[in-house]
């Protein structure tokens, strides 16, 4: 079981409240990503479930019972580190080892959970090396494999991807998604990359200045994105906001449309422009489209196939059905 | 880029370099080779060749048993460090891991300690010690040295240990580490060459230390320090025996020194060079 449950939980060093008080529900063996920008709170936030802050105010409860005042190891909950934090005097069996040395479980049930977490983590054949003659990827699992044989009531992953090169992160993205398939356990998994939000979560918390903007799924954040903030911050590319003239004509202060709601046309359309840069993906082609007199640039979203260059005067047409609006304060208007 | 040296500045500056080496080893080289003279040779003038008389560490060994104070000066210097240690290690985790406000200016005030000259307290200590019977005892000194040198090992183990990321510090509290387990299975053993060569630091430091030592033991307690002044009072003009008595005080440092030179300049620039 792994029910975590934040009541009016807030965070202050000193004077400067780094979170205000805060809700917030976690189910059983759901997949919860906490994303926001660096300095947003996350990690903190992440860390005060774990137990290595105090809370200044508020109550943590786990399955119900109050954890508040509890340290880390009680808790039930592993921690993933961002920097791995192996033991670097260690083998990779006594790593894996150490925490169930520390809860005294029996030797032959130590060694069967190293087994398995070894199989299941491809590390058999490193079980005797030092985390220092590992790639940056095995040391990745065996950080895993560190937090699987505690068998704990909750995952915690700390940004566990950011020190991987790009080929790598897609590939352990993928083994902890099925990772957390195959345990159906908590995981609670803070990244400042809305890709591995959008691609891992069941429910995405989009934390903005120690703030929920708001929490829903991926495709509730993508489709019906609660402010302005969270408009601009998941999706990828970014969305184009305009404020001014061509929001008012909407009946708002800001209005938003993704890159891929917008159409390109070479003869005629609703606004007007010229191509800065465009990007040649194959599968897609991005265009930066400068001078339309809304913003600097409009990012556009076309098919693989479309040929325009730098300096072609191109008409841009956003789906109006697509369009998302907001107020003065960047709250969304239904 | 490596920086271009011609073959002949590379000549002048090797040679300067041992010319420097050399004067500032001669004194002791001067000692050793004195105390491989005869009484007569030795107050005869300067004269760097020897006449390999053995005689002087005979009558060294015969008058006064260099075995006892060797002993004692093992024991204050092993003991001090590793009391010191004991003391250190917990004290520098709270430093480093747990700093407060103040960490800083703790840190300086036992620094500061190190400013006074240790006369200065020699009255209270002198009779501390003759009130509580520590006078003239290994542990009376092995207290002394290790308060006189903790202020070192507290800022040497506090440099080392800031240098291990907090985060496998923090994994081990996930992992169900009490406090002794997060000291002794984790911070320890990955501050190993610290505290060995912390350790190292403080067996010479004590080792050499003429202060305490001189003023607080008579015979009983008297390390190799105590022995060689012992030599140059009552016996000041037999230059050879006070030479032979000082390199068989100092032949064991010496030795150590150099297996372990390694080791030591490593741990001095420690955080420096990675």
């Amino acid at each position: 079981m792994g029910r975590i449950t934040l009541e009016g939980v807030a965070k202050r060093f000193g004077d400067v409240e780094v979170i205000p008080p805060l809700n917030l529900d976690i189910e059983d063996g759901e997949f919860v990503v906490f994303v926001g920008p660096s300095g947003c709170g996350k990690s903190t936030l992440l860390r005060l479930i774990a137990g290595l802050e105090d809370v200044s105010d508020g109550r943590i409860l786990i399955d119900g019972k109050d954890a508040t005042d509890e340290s880390p190891a009680k808790r039930g909950l592993a921690m993933v580190f961002q920097s791995y934090a192996l033991y670097p005097h260690m083998s990779v069996r006594k790593n894996i080892a150490f925490p169930m040395k520390m809860a005294k479980v029996p030797l032959d049930e130590q060694n069967r959970r190293i087994d398995a977490a070894a199989k299941a983590l491809n590390l058999t054949d490193y079980l005797e090396r030092r985390p220092g003659q590992l790639s940056g990827g095995q040391r990745q699992r065996v950080a895993i494999g560190r937090a699987i044989v505690r068998e704990p009531s909750a995952f915690l992953f700390d940004e566990p991807l950011s020190n991987l090169d790009a080929a790598l992160r897609v590939g352990m993205r993928l083994e902890i998604s099925e990772l957390h398939n195959r345990l159906e356990t908590t995981m609670i998994y803070v990244t400042h990359d809305q890709v591995e939000a959008m691609t891992m979560a069941d429910k995405i918390v989009v934390l903005h200045a120690g703030r929920i903007e708001q929490v829903g799924s991926p495709l509730e954040l993508y489709l019906r994105p609660k402010n302005a903030f969270v408009a601009g911050f998941i999706g990828s590319p970014k969305m184009n906001l305009f404020s001014g003239e061509t929001a008012a004509e909407y009946g708002a202060a800001t209005i938003g449309v993704r890159p891929e709601h917008i159409g390109v046309s070479t003869e005629g359309g609703k606004w007007k422009g010229r191509v800065g840069v465009s990007e040649h993906l194959g599968s897609d082609t991005f265009l930066y489209v400068e001078d339309t007199g809304l913003a600097e640039t409009i990012t556009v979203r076309s098919d693989g196939e479309v040929r325009l260059r730098h300096g072609d005067t191109v008409w841009l047409t956003p789906n109006e059905d697509k369009i998302h609006k907001f107020d003065q304060g960047g709250d969304r208007i239904d | 880029m490596a920086r271009a040296i011609s073959r002949n500045s590379k000549i002048g500056w090797t040679v300067a370099a041992w010319l420097v080496a050399l004067i500032i080893f001669f004194p002791i080289l001067y000692t050793i080779i004195t105390s491989l003279k005869t009484e007569q040779e030795a107050i005869a003038g300067f004269d760097l060749i020897p006449s390999f008389s053995f005689s002087s560490y005979e009558t060294v060994q015969n008058q006064n048993n260099y075995f006892r104070p060797f002993m004692n000066s093992v024991v204050i210097a092993v003991g001090s460090t590793l009391l010191a240690l004991i003391v250190a290690i917990p004290a520098a985790w709270a430093m480093a891991f747990s700093p407060t406000k103040r960490t800083k200016d703790i840190l300086m005030w036992m620094l500061s300690t190190k400013m006074m000259p240790a006369v200065a307290v020699l009255v209270p200590i002198y009779l501390i010690f003759l009130r509580t019977g520590l006078m003239d005892t290994r542990t009376g000194l092995v207290i002394i040295l290790m308060l006189m040198n903790l202020p070192i090992v507290i800022w040497m183990l506090y440099t080392y240990f800031r240098e291990i990321p907090g985060e496998i510090l923090e994994a081990a509290r996930m992992d169900g580490a009490t406090l002794r387990d997060e000291i002794l299975y984790i911070l320890t053993p990955m501050a190993v060459p610290g505290i060995a060569s912390t350790m190292l630091l403080n067996i010479i430091l004590a080792w050499n230390e003429a202060f305490w030592t001189i003023q607080l033991t008579t015979t009983n307690a008297a390390p190799l320090s105590a022995f060689i002044a012992s030599f140059s009072s009552p016996q000041g003009l037999f230059w050879a025996k006070l030479s032979a008595a000082s390199t068989m005080a100092i032949a064991p440092i010496l030795i150590l020194g150099w297996f372990s030179q390694k080791q030591l300049v490593r741990g001095l620039t420690f955080g420096a060079v990675k």
